[in-house]
């Protein structure tokens, strides 16, 4: 567990570097964490990212990729345009959720 | 008993509608059983041209036995197993068969002659840390290339080409594929599924977040942990009792914790072992007798091969036939070290 400050708020992250409480998430702390991971957010990111939020309140975890494409209705080769390389990790990462499942 | 296929659920009505004469069967209770399954269809590419020719899979009686008699007259090249989606059936399966590949391609001395590489959506070898770094090593031992966080888009069967969602691509001479899994294309039809038409339950009761008279078992629910026998296993003997106690109007006490317990088969005669549930990771130690064993957890072993073996007569004597098996439902820390 670690401790930083972003956006003007402390907030923590898990060993994976994930949030660990994703109520502490808002717009501006979005909008650092995309910045760490050298993306700067567009409408359609703002759009998979606000989905996201809404599946993590209706289902208790991050979503993953079939998920989105499926219920948000976005390509899945488009979010690896807009979130290039491990798009799930960080779409879960910018909208301040834990390491999706991926269950096995 | 009734045998049919089954044309719609309908939970508002509390009925089925099965095939067989147009039937419905009403309910008061619903468990639902129906499994997850292997869909080539679902991948570009996969299932035309080259189906059983040089793409093979392993999950279905025709697969399996077209990919023995192929590799009996393999004159070798690139050799790859690939992962489609998670989550699958027996998540042990493709590095169990990679393993006994590289056995089998020894035995024929001709592994000189084969390179074989695993493609996987998964960051390593396995989810869970501990057994990701025991098996990534392993891998890495018997000179088995192992490619991560690869997304499979789509096959070109003429080109020979594995193709990612970012555009990355591996080239294979035999693709071996663990096809995208989904559940019964009546839980879709029905609005009962996930994406991937599991069903969403509670992971400790199985009963369905959206209709309490509803429970799902094994593959065909949602849960959190392995595809696997041993899960369907443990399951069911934690949820008959607790839902004879539902059925009586008492709250449901026992709570599932995802226990998986797999065997994988490393070749030359040796096996690992790995037990652990929602919380613990596969984790080392002996197993089932604390400090005695015989079988030992997150390690190779010729003893674990043996355990494996006995496994063979266990499941024909004694888990089909309903009797009790001499562990137990619940994972336990005895014996485990972290």
């Amino acid at each position: 567990m670690t401790t930083r400050e972003i956006a003007g708020k402390e907030i923590e992250f898990d060993e994976e570097g994930f949030m660990t409480n994703p109520e502490d998430w808002d717009k501006d702390v979005a909008v650092a964490l995309a910045a760490d991971i050298n993306i700067t957010l567009s409408e359609r990111h703002w759009e998979i990212i606000e989905f996201s939020r809404e599946d993590y309140q209706a289902q208790g975890e991050a979503p993953g990729l079939r998920r989105i494409t499926k219920e948000a209705g976005v390509p899945t080769k488009d979010l690896y345009k807009l979130f290039p390389k491990g798009p799930a990790k960080k779409i879960a990462y910018v909208s301040g959720l834990g390491k999706p499942t991926g269950c096995i | 008993m009734i045998l049919s296929e089954i044309e719609l659920i309908e939970p508002e009505e509390n009925r089925v509608k099965i095939a067989k004469d147009d039937r419905y069967l009403y309910y008061d209770y619903l468990i639902i059983a129906t499994g997850t399954h292997p869909r080539p269809d679902e991948t570009p590419g996969l299932s035309e041209s080259e189906w059983r020719q040089s793409i093979h899979d392993f999950y279905t009686f025709e697969g399996a036995t077209a990919l023995a008699k192929k590799l009996r007259t393999w004159e070798g090249g690139k050799l790859v197993v690939n992962i489609m989606e998670l989550p699958f059936k027996c998540p042990v399966a493709p590095l169990e068969f990679i393993f006994l590949a590289d056995w089998y391609f020894h035995e024929k001395q001709m592994r000189d002659k084969v390179e074989l590489k695993l493609v996987t959506p998964l960051p390593g070898a396995f989810t869970k840390p501990r057994a990701a770094s025991l098996l990534g090593s392993t891998l890495e031992d018997k000179n088995i290339n192992l490619v991560t966080e690869f997304y499979t888009e789509r096959v070109e069967p003429e080109k020979n080409l594995l193709i990612s969602y970012d555009e990355e691509e591996v080239e294979y001479d035999l693709l071996v594929t663990v096809p995208v899994n989904m559940g019964a294309d009546v839980i879709e039809r029905s609005g009962l599924g996930d994406e991937l038409n599991h069903v969403p339950v509670d992971k400790h009761t199985f009963q369905s977040t959206d209709h309490d008279n509803i429970f799902a078992l094994g593959d065909a629910a949602n849960l959190p942990t392995s595809k696997a026998g041993s899960v369907a296993h443990f399951a069911v003997e934690v949820f008959v009792d607790n839902f004879l106690r539902y059925i009586e109007g008492l709250p449901m006490l026992e709570k599932f914790d995802g226990h998986a317990n797999c065997f994988i088969e490393s070749g030359f005669g040796k096996g690992i072992l790995i037990d652990f549930n929602y919380d613990v990771e596969p984790l080392p130690g002996k197993y089932p007798l604390p400090g005695f064993g015989p079988f030992s957890l997150l390690q190779e072993s010729e003893m674990n091969h043996w355990g494996k073996v006995m496994f063979r007569w266990m499941y024909w004597n004694i888990l089909l036939k309903g009797k009790e098996m001499p562990i137990t439902a619940q994972m336990t820390m005895a014996g485990k070290w972290s």
